[in-house]
């Protein structure tokens, strides 16, 4: 372990920690100017979490312990994603940790514990909210496999690290596969951070939600750290995505010097997918939750076609 | 520089081969058509690339021929048979999507398999792509078969075409002139048959749904 290799791991931690609600609020904040809303503040995120860490935290009668961990769990789980994923230098102590492979593991435990407390209060609205939450999760989880392993494919290994040092120093080349996963990898990221088409952040109606029904009985510090989580999850998968597909900019262990330059890069390359992501979510009608299947069922045919691409053209 | 067209050319059939997966997946006729056009663009794109890397300056005029038919006149044509017949909407299939994709799926296993050693044969610069090419034309035959109405069959007949196309252009460097030029009008007045026809099995039936045809009348 280096020095350099310890102050990356550090600085990109911290920077997950500190800007994934930035990111959440400049999402929000995109998508109210694009619907002719007037936006919330770009802070809204922080004040948020600032009310709800201040408020008394309250926890109905009948729940176990499970339901007062499980908010710690899962967000340990995506703080350490955050860091895994190489989204400054691929130099990162960390990584050794986790594969890609542990990686989907990580999201797994932290969906699980999630409905599990969800389930836990015993109202209908949290187990609805899990069943929703396990029928997307098991339906995209061999999706975002594939669209790794397309990737580990191209660069022999399963390790993320790896995999985007391999991409980002390599010379240029296009790869059909990885731009088909790419696409998939779009769908699964959509699925998995609750968002339009599959389920809308902003809603509560009973009919459509997954996300707000696993943590409708969540209040106070539960509640901000549940949220600021999930913000941390946006910012994972964001991260995880931009460092497969636009490699460029990360440091590697032979140029450390580069971090310096890798962090505005990497501001600028989120700034444009949070713009992104707000016109999908614009552009895109919520679907019926049955079309959710089907929704993730393409994802998964356009991971095993790249793939199948792969494997034909070498590429 | 030539080496990134070349796997530009690649990237251009992945392309072609996700169009003709998300058209079996669709269930609008409008989007169908959206989607037939790109297909036609990414055609004309690959064909490009193709000639200049070759330097074979009848593909530069099968291009062209391309880009008009098929990103301009057919998608207008089908543009006005779907208003006058008042279909935006058909979302019957036979199958379930679903299991239409992953009937899909093995049919891009089996077509890459069989390509694969007719491929080795090839000289050309995009060899790889040949099965590409030919899952392209399978996944446009199956739209064809589990789809009930008439508009999106032609629109399967029309991407099968575009499939063969790209065959013909990935392993032999296009087909002779005279062959190309036959080809496309034979595909402008097979779609001006089928419209034709289309108004007349709606005439005939009140509605587009080739199962119709299947009944014997006796008068």
């Amino acid at each position: 372990m280096t020095f350099s290799g310890l102050v990356s791991q550090l600085l990109e931690i911290v920077l997950a920690l500190a800007f994934a609600p930035l990111l959440t609020g400049w999402v929000n904040q995109w998508r109210a100017w694009l619907q002719n809303r007037s936006a919330p503040g770009l802070l809204q995120p922080y004040r948020l979490l600032h009310k709800l860490f201040n408020k008394d935290s309250v926890v109905a009668e009948t729940a176990s312990p499970i339901f007062r961990i499980a908010p710690y769990i899962v967000f340990a789980c995506m703080a350490l994603v955050c860091g895994i994923a190489p989204t400054l230098s691929t130099d990162l102590p960390l990584a050794p940790a986790a594969d890609a492979i542990a990686l989907v593991g990580l999201f797994a435990l932290a969906r699980v514990f999630i409905s599990l407390a969800a389930m836990d209060i015993g109202t209908s609205f949290g187990t609805l909210g899990a069943r929703r939450e396990m029928l997307v999760g098991f339906l995209a989880e061999p999706a975002l496999l594939m669209v790794l392993f397309s990737a580990s494919l191209i660069t022999q290994s399963t390790s993320l690290a790896n995999i985007v040092e391999s991409l980002a120093h390599a010379p240029f080349a296009i790869y059909p596969s990885l731009a088909v996963a790419g696409v998939a990898f779009t769908f699964v990221s959509l699925a998995e951070n609750a968002r339009i088409p599959v389920d809308n952040p902003a809603t509560h109606l009973e009919l459509t939600m997954i996300h707000e029904a696993l943590i409708l009985e969540y209040s106070g510090r539960h509640l901000a750290l549940i949220e600021w989580a999930a913000s941390l999850k946006l910012f994972a998968y964001s991260c995880i995505g931009l460092a497969l597909f636009f490699p460029w900019g990360i440091a590697n262990a032979d140029t450390p010097l580069v971090m310096i330059l890798a962090v505005p890069v990497l501001v600028a390359k989120l700034a444009v997918g949070g713009m992104l992501l707000a016109l999908i979510e614009t552009i895109n009608a919520k679907m019926r939750l049955f079309r959710v299947p089907e929704f993730l069922a393409t994802a998964f045919l356009l991971a095993v076609i790249a793939l199948l691409v792969h494997v034909l053209l070498g590429a | 520089m030539e080496a990134l067209l070349a796997q530009s050319i690649n990237l251009f059939a992945a392309v072609l081969l996700v169009l003709a997966f998300a058209m079996i997946a669709q269930r609008r006729i409008l989007t169908l058509i959206h989607l037939f056009t790109l297909q036609g663009a990414s055609l004309v794109a690959a064909t490009l690339v193709v000639a200049y890397l070759t330097g074979q300056h009848h593909l530069y005029y099968s291009a062209v021929i391309t880009f008009v038919l098929k990103v301009v006149l057919i998608p207008i044509l089908l543009h006005r048979v779907i208003q006058r017949l008042n279909v935006r909407w058909d979302v019957e299939t036979l199958f379930n999507i679903p299991t239409t994709m992953l009937i899909g799926i093995v049919l891009v296993i089996f077509a890459f398999n069989l390509a694969a050693p007719i491929a080795s044969l090839s000289a050309s610069i995009a060899h790889g792509t040949l099965g590409i090419a030919l899952a392209c034309v399978l996944l446009s035959f199956l739209m064809m078969i589990v789809r009930a109405k008439a508009v999106p069959q032609v629109i399967g007949f029309l991407s099968m075409e575009n499939g063969l196309f790209f065959a013909a252009t990935a392993a032999t460097s296009g087909m002779p002139m005279i062959v190309e030029l036959g080809i496309a009008f034979d595909v402008l007045v097979g779609i001006l048959i089928l419209g034709v026809f289309m108004f007349q099995i709606r005439e005939q039936f009140d509605s587009l749904d080739i199962r119709h045809l299947e009944k014997l009348k006796d008068e």
